[in-house]
């Protein structure tokens, strides 16, 4: 493992602990959905689970929903452990992806639901009712079928359903992914604001790395039912622990080589580096390159020249593929530099080429591969 | 698009047969409700005397009052039966499933008039039950009021008509999304709560569908009283049948028929409505 495993965020436990999640193993038949998963939700935080279809992030959400049993393991919230309990006991509330709202009631009944089958008195529940709609800006559709709204106007009320039951910690099961792409964006940030206006923890499924990116304290990168890496946006991104991570979220160079003698020789290139003898698997962000005459000097800057092989143009910056010889073709993201060809020089820092451990992300072949995620 | 020839030659055969075998008969039915016997012959004279004997006559009030309480009966049994059944099948049974519902639809395939007299073999004086029960000594004589009660009527009626009850409302459980069912426990809402608050009212299109089959279904029906009903358990279809047949009262026995095919046809329309009424989709 890289140093970035170890990173300030993610070695110390998050101040005041509201969910743990303890060793938690889930198998369906033969499948092992999820393994040995433990992590830490912190009071307020907005944790993201990121992950592809079938890496168990939906499985942990419903696990500390409590609509799946662990094989193995424990979820506490505080000094209550919650796994034994049923769904209708614990004190979380759930935003469904398919939003999940009763048909044969109307908006104000739905958000009501919560409040009913508890029991609360009927003249409170008019209040809380309607503070709940006005903090979604639903309190003029109260009256309305939920079939009578729109995709985000029916997220609007499952939002306003679950909090009005005020969780101490909201799951949110990939709430954005059926809307479109402006009014996913516009209730990204909706969500963001709510969350820190009513600060509760929110735990966030997402297979959407810009969505997770945008809205997380923390993410939750899960593969194949394992926990891969858990930090905040920027550490993650910025000191991804494993090739697969580094692919995973962003764009990245995925450089194989060997070091000798404290210097990393990786086809043509090769820099000084802490990284003790062996083989390393380097990320180097396309950012991380530049022009090198745009480029101030770096102490431990990385030159090499290369032929363009192909140049993308998207507006705010240009996406090139650098054929370096000796089979090594880079990535690279500079700002608009006009139309290109042949060779040109470039340079990056050493310090941006970060160690991550093997994944099977990379090619078996050793070549290194410039998949993108 | 179709051509004019296509179009009538593809609705020719089943508005044929609507007229032939559906328009006719009625509009036949409906006449002859309005005519009367005379000297033992048919006298297609107008009038309104059959309906008249209708409204005055006791008797015919009494059958129709007892084949309305059979049928509710039939109808209230074979829900409580069938909405129980239906529920843990669509709910709790898991990979019994399918054949659970096969074993629930297979006495459909059965000859409505073999399970009458297998009825009649169970409840008898003879019968199965009595011999079962004299063999524990619960009884020393055989047990007659089984058999030609109006009650071996409703328990033949509530055999017969549960598996048509259980289907609709089935259909109705299978379709509640079950994210809905998690919502409501997600919310607080424990087994009972999300019973009664989500699965019953989205469940009552199916539960109307199968009560109005058991209903109408036991209204009509002739067969049960007259293999294990009894003269105690006359209903208003055997009425009919004796007025076609020995009676010869073809007028009054039409007359009969068409309040029974309004009162049907009315229930039919407003449980159609209150189905779309409780459906949302």
């Amino acid at each position: 493992m890289s140093d970035g495993a170890s990173s300030p965020q993610s070695a110390t436990p998050p101040l005041s602990t509201l969910l743990e999640v303890r060793g938690i193993a889930k198998r369906f038949g033969r499948a092992d959905v999820l393994k040995n998963i433990s992590l830490e939700i912190a009071a307020g935080e907005f944790l993201t689970l990121l992950g592809e279809s079938g890496s168990g992030k939906t499985t942990l959400l419903r696990l500390v929903a409590g609509f799946e049993q662990p094989t193995a393991g424990e979820i506490w919230m505080g000094k209550e452990r919650l796994d034994t309990l049923p769904p209708y006991k614990r004190r979380v509330n759930t935003v469904f992806q398919n939003y999940a709202l009763f048909p044969h009631l109307n908006v104000r009944d739905n958000v009501a639901y919560g409040l009913r089958v508890k029991s609360t008195p009927r003249a409170e529940i008019g209040g809380r009712v309607e503070e709940a709609l006005r903090m979604v800006k639903m309190s003029s559709f109260a009256d309305a079928r939920p079939s009578t709204l729109s995709g985000g106007q029916q997220q609007r009320i499952a939002l306003a359903r679950a909090l009005i039951n005020r969780p101490e910690l909201l799951l949110l099961d990939e709430p954005l992914s059926a809307l479109d792409a402006n009014l996913r964006k516009q209730m990204q940030s909706e969500l963001k604001a709510l969350q820190r206006e009513i600060g509760i923890a929110f735990l966030f499924v997402t297979h959407d790395q810009d969505e997770a990116m945008a809205l997380s304290d923390r993410i939750a990168l899960l593969r194949n039912g394992a926990l891969e890496q858990i930090a905040s946006p920027r550490e993650i991104y910025s000191r991804p622990a494993t090739a697969y991570t580094a692919e995973f979220i962003g764009q990245t160079n995925l450089l194989r080589g060997e070091v000798h003698n404290g210097v990393v020789r990786c086809g043509p290139l090769q820099w000084k580096t802490a990284q003790g003898a062996g083989t390393v698997v380097m990320s180097l962000r396309p950012e991380a390159i530049q022009f090198a005459e745009d480029a101030l000097p770096f102490p431990d800057g990385v030159r090499f020249r290369g032929a363009i092989r192909q140049q993308i143009y998207s507006g705010a910056s240009e996406f090139l593929e650098i054929d370096c010889g000796d089979n090594l073709t880079l990535r690279a993201r500079v700002p608009p530099a006009g139309p290109l060809a042949g060779e040109c020089d470039f340079v990056f820092s050493a310090a941006d080429a970060i160690a991550v451990s093997e994944s099977r992300a990379l090619a078996p072949s050793g070549k290194p591969d410039h998949k993108t995620a | 698009m179709y051509s004019r020839t296509y179009k009538t030659i593809v609705a020719a055969p089943p508005l044929l047969w609507v007229c032939l075998f559906l328009l006719l008969p009625y509009a036949l039915m409906f006449a002859h409700s309005f005519w009367l016997v005379r000297e033992g012959a048919l006298a297609h004279q107008w009038n309104l005397q059959n309906y008249r004997a209708l409204f005055t006559n006791p008797l015919y009030f009494q059958v129709l009052l007892r084949t309305a309480r059979i049928a509710a009966s039939v109808t209230v049994c074979s829900l409580l039966l069938g909405y129980p059944l239906a529920y843990y099948l669509s709910f709790h049974a898991g990979p019994r499933k399918e054949l659970l519902y096969q074993l629930v639809i297979v006495p459909l395939w059965v000859s409505y008039l073999v399970r009458g007299y297998a009825w009649k073999t169970i409840l008898g004086s003879d019968g199965v039950l009595n011999g079962l029960l004299q063999y524990l000594h619960f009884t020393r004589e055989p047990v007659s009021f089984f058999l030609y009660s109006p009650f071996a009527v409703v328990l033949m009626l509530t055999h017969i008509y549960t598996p048509f009850v259980f289907l609709p409302i089935y259909a109705a459980l299978e379709h509640i999304p079950r994210t809905l069912v998690e919502a409501s426990q997600d919310l607080g809402g424990d087994r009972r709560a999300t019973f009664l608050r989500v699965i019953l009212p989205l469940s009552i299109p199916g539960l109307l569908a199968g009560a109005t089959f058991a209903f109408v279904l036991s209204l009509g029906d002739f067969l049960a009283p007259l293999l294990v009903g009894g003269p105690s358990a006359t209903m208003i279809a055997n009425i009919v049948q004796s007025l076609f047949g020995a009676a010869y009262d073809w007028p009054l026995g039409a007359a009969i028929s068409v309040c029974i095919l309004l009162t049907t046809v009315a229930l039919l329309f407003t449980t159609e409505r209150l189905e779309k009424r409780w459906s949302f989709r």
